[in-house]
């Protein structure tokens, strides 16, 4: 026993006698910190990529973006604008792939600078309701007592409320503009991170680093959102797939309903208008699904593959 | 012993819900009072106008020429009395429009969550039984593409499959107007009518359900306790059902209570959808004809309904599991 483990020790020694770490040439060992730098940032898109669903998602969501991105480019002109024959079905004249609608728009056009839409409120609105719900969790969870009391029964009436009828509210109320339609769908997004968040930073709050930041004489929400809230950011971050897919179906529904924004192209009004000829021309409401179908799906693919990637970090470490 | 349990429960739940109806009651007032309009003006617009002295004396009347804190406390003692105002959209009082609304929904939303909840979760034990297998994969992929479609789509394609196509069911509607049909026969007409709305609001929460089901069955079946039951040479569908499949269900009966609220504003565009005369389409009626009194008296209703469903799951959870005690030694 005793023989094996002076074997070993001699062995290490003999390593290091052999490579020793000053003798390295000079870049080799920034080459190597770089290394490590670099392979940490791209370990984890390397582990996302490696869950099937990361994959798929994150391949999805870029056509998505870039097809949002180049909407100018690859339809150009106002998607309102008619340029056509009413009612040609998909395939039938090249010039319109997919088609016209009711009153000779082309469908394709509609579909690319939909997609825009779609985006810009969903991620709009989710980075809203995150921001809302994290201060509020942050100053809930840190100050506890009857600041954490008041604004929690607060966030329980929200829940009370059906999310899409507070949304509905807000826009008859304020009128129906892109600010708006993002703050409404906000309003009812906020309060899962705000308990999430809570629930993290009461976990964290009794740290020492927590201590060693009064002892310094920060005050309490300079502790909180610059000291507390860092390490309490990541399962929140989760929670953004999950509030981004919701927003793109509220968003759909109501400008469904007819409460979009009435000077953009947007897949619930698509579906909407494509409903009064339903029986004709089913794929006039068909086809802007499909697009909302699979933005729901990439986003939600995209979110379950950063959780498996995340999970797979914390089993390695 | 249950029964003292459930009372206390039911006691302490009851004592919650006060301070947060009262939040949203605030919330309700301020949204009324930034909106355009008052109450006079929509019972004028319903009656068809009046002169300046009678609008004067009506506002003096109903206290609206009083600053924000009487107004609010009108308004409470108006609620306490069971008034929610006047619905220029309809002419009636909002609480007589808004309960004759309410069955339709609550029908729709009880067979959503009958259908969820059965098909989920038997389904979800099917994929549990066997995580990683290929019918689990099938099924759960299919699960993920039906959670993301908007149920309003999902509702039209149905429409354009089983109405339109084939004239199978019909594609809008509670019931047939006028057909003058009783009892039994009424009801299986408005079952008819019922199936592709339950359906297009339902088969999302399927989704939800199932994956929820699957997913707790997976982590499961590492727990000691299923091992244990193993190693005592239970096996086949009654350690499934018994140990496995019963401990996965607390969480959906959980979700089932969260979700409440989320499927009310679901049933708004589904309603819509199918012309079903109920609360959500009542709610998008009041947006579209700027009808403020009554979108404010839906959201009321509505979150009286969540707060009843919540305590509703809330006390089968307390006879479901054991563990959920009174606090004060069950």
């Amino acid at each position: 026993m005793t023989s094996k483990q002076d074997s070993s020790f001699s062995e290490e020694k003999e390593a290091k006698r052999l490579f020793p770490l000053d003798a390295a040439p000079p870049g080799a060992r920034s080459e190597k910190f770089f290394g490590s730098f670099f392979q940490k940032r791209t370990s984890f898109l390397f582990r996302l990529l490696a869950t099937g669903e990361g994959l798929a998602g994150l391949a999805l969501l870029s056509a998505l973006v870039a097809i949002a991105l180049a909407a100018p480019f690859l339809a150009p002109g106002d998607p309102l604008a008619i340029k056509g024959d009413p009612l040609l079905r998909p395939w039938q004249n090249m010039a319109h792939p997919l088609g016209t609608d009711r009153l000779g728009r082309d469908v394709l056009s509609a579909l690319i600078h939909g997609a825009r839409t779609t985006l810009l409120v969903a991620v709009s609105a989710a980075a809203a309701a995150l921001g809302i719900g994290i201060t509020i969790g942050t100053i809930a969870g840190f100050l506890g007592g009857w600041v954490d009391e008041v604004l929690m029964r607060i966030a329980e009436a929200f829940q009370t409320v059906p999310a899409f009828l507070l949304t509905l509210a807000l826009i008859s109320v304020t009128g129906p503009r892109v600010p708006t339609i993002v703050l409404g769908i906000a309003i009812g997004a906020w309060m899962q991170p705000a308990r999430i968040t809570r629930a993290e930073i009461l976990s964290l709050r009794e740290r020492d680093f927590v201590a060693a930041a009064r002892v310094i004489g920060m005050r309490p929400l300079e502790i909180a959102f610059r000291e507390v809230l860092p390490n309490a950011l990541t399962p929140v971050v989760s929670l953004a797939a999950v509030i981004v897919a919701a927003a793109v179906l509220i968003e759909a529904a109501l400008s469904f309903l007819g409460f979009g924004d009435p000077n953009r192209v947007t897949w619930g009004s698509m579906i909407a208008e494509g409903r009064t000829v339903l029986r004709r021309a089913p794929f006039l409401s068909i086809i802007p699904g499909i697009g909302l179908v699979m933005t729901v799906l990439a986003v939600h693919l995209t979110g379950q593959g950063v959780a498996k990637a995340l999970r797979t970090r914390r089993h390695m470490a | 012993m249950a029964d003292h349990r459930a009372f206390t429960l039911l006691r302490r739940r009851l004592l919650g819900v006060v301070p947060v109806f009262a939040i949203v009651v605030l919330g309700a007032f301020a949204l009324l009072e930034s909106a355009p309009g008052d109450a006079v003006d929509a019972y004028l617009a319903g009656i068809g106008g009046g002169d300046a002295a009678q609008v004067a004396a009506l506002r003096a009347e109903w206290g609206l020429d009083q600053g924000p804190l009487p107004r609010f406390l009108a308004y409470l003692s108006a609620l306490a009395r069971l008034d929610l105002g006047w619905s220029s959209a309809f002419g009636r009082p909002v609480l007589d429009v808004v309960l004759a609304r309410l069955p339709n929904t609550l029908l729709l939303m009880g067979m959503a969550t009958l259908l969820a909840l059965s098909l989920g979760s038997l389904l979800g034990i099917i994929c549990g039984a066997r995580p990683g297998s290929l019918h689990d994969r099938t099924i759960s992929l299919a699960a993920i593409a039906i959670y993301a479609m908007p149920g309003f789509w999902l509702g039209l394609v149905l429409i354009v499959a089983f109405s339109v196509e084939r004239r199978w069911l019909p594609s809008g509607g509670i019931e047939t107007v006028a057909s003058g049909l009783t009892g039994w026969d009424r009801a299986h007409d408005i079952g008819r009518h019922l199936v592709l709305p339950v359906l297009a609001l339902g088969l999302v929460y399927m989704a939800l359900y199932l994956r929820l089901m699957r997913d707790g069955m997976a982590e499961l079946w590492a727990q000691d306790f299923v091992r244990a039951a193993r190693a005592r040479g239970m096996a086949g569908a009654r350690l499934v059902l018994r140990h496995v499949a019963r401990n996965a269900l607390l969480p959906v009966v959980t979700m089932l209570g969260l979700q409440s609220a989320s499927m009310l504003g679901g049933s708004v565009v589904i309603e819509s959808v199918f012309a079903i005369p109920g609360l959500g389409r009542l709610a998008s009626e009041a947006v579209a004809r700027r009808d403020t009194p009554l979108l404010l008296g839906v959201m009321l209703l509505s979150a009286m309904v969540v707060m009843l469903v919540n305590l509703l799951v809330d006390l089968a959870y307390a006879l479901l599991d054991p563990r959920v005690g009174s606090g004060t030694g069950g």
